[in-house]
């Protein structure tokens, strides 16, 4: 009887021991996906000048985003691995470089590379060059942070989508917000990148005080070159003006330059400055902004994001990992993965469970609302394909107290109230003095 | 007339600073007739390298009077090390060839100096603006200046008088002419052309690099810095004549009073205004405005 | 250039006609892009030559590129050979009229000129908004003689364009370079009085060389216009310039085939950096061209002719 029992103890502890060696494996086989992964193209600056405030941002968003999603940590209402269950792969490109060898490189994704979808480009030219590559090609491609409205208003696209809502949206919200502080404001003045973003900031902000205050005036229109990095004959020509307000679409090193070169001549003291891109700078330039200058995001992102479980559980994990709080690019970058998870989801759902087609995400996606970190975004105009989101602006405030630069007075504008409609274009619906906006 | 005071002030600012940036550029090339596109290189090191030793000693919280030290240490540190290695290694090996090679090669370094920079300094931007703010403003008929701006002024206004100290007055800088003027007869009479060579381009390099330092304060240093920076450095040097002081100086004040007068008056025209004035004064003096005539060797 | 010289180069791009089928796209597509930088290429050979380099080719490089947006956009032309023959007219149109004052320089001056010129230009496309400024120009398809093939076709179609025009400028190059014209660059290129000294103008024989070579220029961004389906100002920067500078070296100057083969080294080279180090492609490319300057300063295509003078020797011997 002992001899077996202790064969049987033996055999007993052995097995067992088998077993818990097997579990991990047993564990690993449940939880691995039983898809083929979804390779993603992630398209953004790794090198030159927009890397730093943009690019990178960016691409630490997606890889913490794609990290997160595969291990199914996301909170509800993405709490699934990977996309309807398939592991997501990404392959990062660098966006720098002309436009020729961003077509290449995109070719060479699709074609080569055999991505199944490519989620990229800042810069607006690219994305308009790649545009109708991508639909030659029949690939799935998110734009996540390109600016310019033309995309989708000059011809339709199939497979080519932006979650994020274009530029238009940050010069009309700037116009409201400086409007409300300064309801009499006879006259301001512009200082924007001479080149496609600059140019149409301005215009579409002028545009905007037409409509929304038709008395004021411009006094002046200044747009120096790209990266000039030196600004003081600007900045005289704004001090010997009177404007109460200066609107400025600057960002990274022509941003900061500013503000540190305008500071230093006291033009905050005369004139409240707009800058629509700004909240890439305040943890940076901290202090150095004075205290109202009024920032945008490019939507309610960063602080201006509501506390959401989703918004809390982004940053939480984002600056774990990188040590810094995310800005708009990353959150933009975010939105845009999880707007392909929502519409991959989606359509995985209506096969009954199956690996869905390209054609049938890009049918999902049409029209798709979706939760971001900060906001609702809605694929409401662009023929379904181009996402409209509130946008927020705020005044700035370094807290002494803290150490900490915040952004106050937070004024939160509806999609419909700074958006085209569905059936306009931005420019006719700024000329035409807004139709159609709904605000509160 | 305030416009006035504003358009003069500002045209003097630029000036000075695409005088310091081009200087080097011009030294450079009328010695050893090498048209170094690494200049851009030179000056975005020169303003990294100003950045982070701004910030390493004004985190220690230093006294600001210092700080100007700080900038102008680092860009010699830089400007040398940088300098000494590009022509030791590499230009070396290739004088006496095809002046295109040379620009090339130049060329080459400046795209490969590119990246060093971000591997060591990484993608992020730099400020390091104490010096800047630190100095203050003062105002002018109704305009406020900062003073460091002017100080810089000054200062490009000291290296014009030191350059050309320098060249008329020193044994050097005799030497420096007659390289210049004919390198081949200059090295028959006995002159180490090479370590003139050397010399020379190690200068440039600082000068470069100080370019560099000296704008660190005002802007946020970014990768990329250099790239813009060389054109315009081109076209003051191509306005001035290679190779000389003054030509340097007066297309630098030529170029920063008609921008300045543009930004002011005619803003459609600023993007345009120094390929304007290079193609113009090249239409009339090909050679640019100082330089010397060549008589042409038969 | 023999008879039979053309037919093997007749041959070989018949060749690569044939298998363009049986090749993956993006490598297609790799390649008509390749091919549009070499065009450029061939022009500059011309001129350097005659010892110029000019700093500013991307002048007529974006002027064809432009005119074949601008010529679908605004009068809805579409018939690529149509469109890449108005692209070389009006950056030869171009070339004719800078070159008055462009032909007068040599050296560094005529590079600097060059490059002013092309900086005006784009300055001009930056900052107007009716030719899209920085965002530029989609381009649309194009036709061929009627044909609209679309999808791996129309990839197809341009390519055998590319051959098409490939073809035609090496052997209108290889003319010009063999004819008393083109002999006569090295003439100009080691003493320029001489010349002048046998009667011949050399004024007018830069300006010739300027225009020849815009036309090629040209051509090559009219295919790179139709190539990518896009146009912005970027194409006139300094920096593209250099980039065709940059390919012109690392072919030589000896032989037009060293230009094609040298921007297609270029681009694989450039394509491979970018997949191996999306950080640091620069560096990679940066030194490619110093190593090449520093141990194969006439370019790749002296490799051949050494190469070709080696077995003429041990053949003589």
């Amino acid at each position: 009887m002992q001899r077996t029992s202790v064969r049987a103890c033996l055999a007993r502890r052995v097995s067992a021991a088998v077993l818990f060696a097997a579990l991990p494996f047993a564990a690993v086989a449940q939880t691995a996906p039983a898809a083929a992964p979804v390779k993603l193209g992630i398209v953004t600056f790794l090198t030159g000048p927009a890397a730093g405030p943009f690019g990178i941002p960016g691409r630490n968003s997606a890889e913490i985003m794609i990290e997160m999603l595969n291990a199914g940590k996301v909170p509800a209402p993405y709490a699934t691995a990977g996309l309807a269950g398939a592991p997501i792969v990404p392959k990062f490109v660098d966006e720098n470089g002309s436009t020729a060898n961003q077509v290449t490189e995109f070719r060479n994704l699709v074609q080569r590379d055999g991505m199944n979808a490519v989620v990229g480009y800042v810069s607006s030219g690219n994305c308009l060059a790649v545009a109708p590559v991508a639909e030659e090609l029949k690939a799935l491609t998110v734009f996540w942070d390109c600016g310019t409205p033309r995309i989708f208003e000059e011809r339709p696209l199939k497979y080519v989508f932006r979650a994020t809502p274009h530029a238009t949206m940050d010069s009309v919200a700037a116009a409201r917000y400086a409007l409300k502080r300064f309801p009499d404001l006879a006259s301001y003045s512009g200082i924007n990148q001479n080149y496609a973003w600059g140019q149409d900031s301005w215009r579409d902000f002028v545009a905007a005080m037409k409509s929304l205050a038709p008395k004021t005036t411009v006094d002046k229109e200044l747009l120096p070159k790209l990266f000039a990095g030196e600004f003081g004959a600007e900045i005289s020509a704004l001090l010997t003006t009177n404007s109460k307000v200066v609107h400025s679409s600057f960002w990274d090193g022509d941003l900061e330059s500013f503000i540190v070169q305008n500071g230093a001549r006291g033009l905050p003291a005369r004139s409240t400055m707009i800058y629509t891109a700004g909240e890439t700078a305040m943890f940076r330039l901290g202090a150095k902004i004075p205290d109202g200058t009024i920032l945008g995001a490019r939507g309610p992102h960063g602080v201006m994001a509501p506390d959401t479980p989703l918004n809390k559980w982004f940053r939480g994990v984002y600056e774990d990992r990188f040590a810094t709080a995310p800005t708009y690019p990353a959150y933009h970058m975010a939105q845009s993965i999880l707007g392909l998870k929502a519409a991959w989801d989606k359509a995985a759902a209506d096969k009954g469970g199956q690996q869905p087609a390209i054609d049938d995400v890009v049918k999902a996606f049409e029209g798709l609302e979706f939760e971001g970190p900060s906001a609702k975004i809605r694929m409401a105009i662009g023929n379904g394909h181009q996402g409209i989101a509130d946008i927020a602006y705020g005044s700035f405030k370094f807290n002494k107290a803290e150490n900490k630069a915040e952004i106050v007075d937070i004024v939160r504008y509806p999609a419909e109230c700074v958006n085209p409609p569905a059936n306009m274009t931005s420019t006719a619906w700024l000329e035409a003095g807004m139709p159609g906006a709904k605000c509160n | 007339m305030i416009t006035v005071i504003a358009i003069v002030t500002d045209g003097l600012v630029y000036a000075a600073w695409l005088f310091v940036v081009a200087i080097g550029l011009t030294l450079i090339f009328g010695v050893m007739k090498i048209l170094n596109v690494a200049h851009g290189a030179f000056y975005a090191f020169g303003a990294y390298a100003a950045a982070t030793a701004i910030g390493l000693y004004f985190d220690r919280g230093w006294p600001v009077a210092g700080g100007y030290l700080v900038v102008a240490t680092a860009a010699i540190a830089i400007g040398l090390l940088m300098g000494y290695i590009l022509e030791r290694v590499f230009l070396r090996r290739v004088y006496g060839k095809d002046e295109v090679v040379v620009v090339l090669i130049t060329y080459a370094l400046f795209l490969i100096l590119e990246d060093v920079l971000i591997l060591i300094w990484g993608t992020d931007g730099r400020s390091a603006y104490q010096p800047y703010t630190e100095a203050g403003s003062f105002t002018v008929g109704g305009l406020p200046l900062s003073v460091y701006d002017i100080g810089l002024v000054g200062f490009a206004g000291l290296l014009a008088i030191v350059a050309s100290y320098t060249i008329k007055k020193t044994t050097f800088g005799r030497l420096l002419t007659a390289v210049i003027y004919d390198r081949e007869t200059a090295a028959a009479f006995g002159v180490d052309v090479s370590r003139v060579y050397t010399v020379t381009f190690l200068v440039g390099a600082v000068l470069g690099a100080l370019g560099g330092a000296l704008t660190a304060p005002k802007i946020s240093v970014t990768p990329g810095l250099g790239v813009e920076v060389i054109v315009l450095a081109f076209a003051v040097v191509a306005i001035g004549g290679m190779g000389s002081m003054e030509g340097a100086l007066v297309g630098a004040l030529i170029v920063g009073l008609f921008r300045a007068g543009a930004v002011h008056l005619i803003p459609q025209l600023e993007l345009f205004s120094i390929y304007a004035v290079m193609a113009l004064v090249l239409v009339f003096r090909p050679q640019g405005l100082f330089s010397r005539a060549q008589p042409r060797k038969i | 250039m023999t008879g039979l010289r053309i037919l093997l180069g007749a041959l070989i791009l018949g060749g690569l006609g044939a298998a363009a089928p049986f090749t993956p796209l993006w490598l297609i597509s790799l390649v008509t892009l390749a091919m549009s930088t070499g065009l450029v290429v061939c022009g500059l050979i011309i001129l350097w030559r005659g010892g110029l380099v000019p700093f500013g080719q991307a002048l007529f490089f974006a002027t064809g590129a432009y005119t074949v947006a601008l010529s679908g956009r605004w009068f809805g032309m579409t018939d690529a050979f149509l469109l890449v023959a108005l692209a070389v007219i009006m950056a030869a149109l171009v070339a004719f009229v800078v070159g008055f004052l462009l032909a007068q320089y040599r050296e560094i001056f005529f590079a600097m000129l060059s490059l002013a010129l092309s900086m005006i230009l784009y300055g001009v496309l930056v900052k107007s908004e009716t030719l899209g400024s920085t965002d530029g120009i989609n381009v649309a398809q194009a036709s061929f003689l009627g044909m609209k093939p679309r999808g791996p076709g129309y990839t197809f179609a341009l390519f055998w364009l590319a051959l098409g025009m490939v073809f035609s400028a090496w052997l209108g190059v290889s003319a010009y370079l063999n004819s008393v014209a083109g002999q006569l660059a090295g003439a100009i290129r080691d003493n320029e009085i001489r010349v002048e000294y046998l009667g011949i103008s050399v004024t007018n024989l830069v300006h010739l060389k300027l225009t020849i070579s815009a036309a090629l220029a040209g051509a090559g961004g009219g295919l790179a216009a139709l190539s990518i389906s896009h146009v912005d100002p970027q194409m006139a920067y300094w920096t593209t310039s250099g980039g065709f500078v940059f390919v012109t070296i690392l072919a030589g100057a000896a032989s037009v085939p060293a230009a094609f083969l040298g921007a297609l080294l270029f681009e694989i080279v450039r394509t491979i950096a970018v997949a191996l180090l999306p950080g640091g492609w620069q560096l990679i490319l940066g030194s490619v061209l110093l190593l090449t300057i520093l141990f194969v300063p006439e370019g790749l295509g002296s490799l051949m002719i050494r190469k070709r003078a080696a077995v003429a020797e041990k053949g003589a011997a």
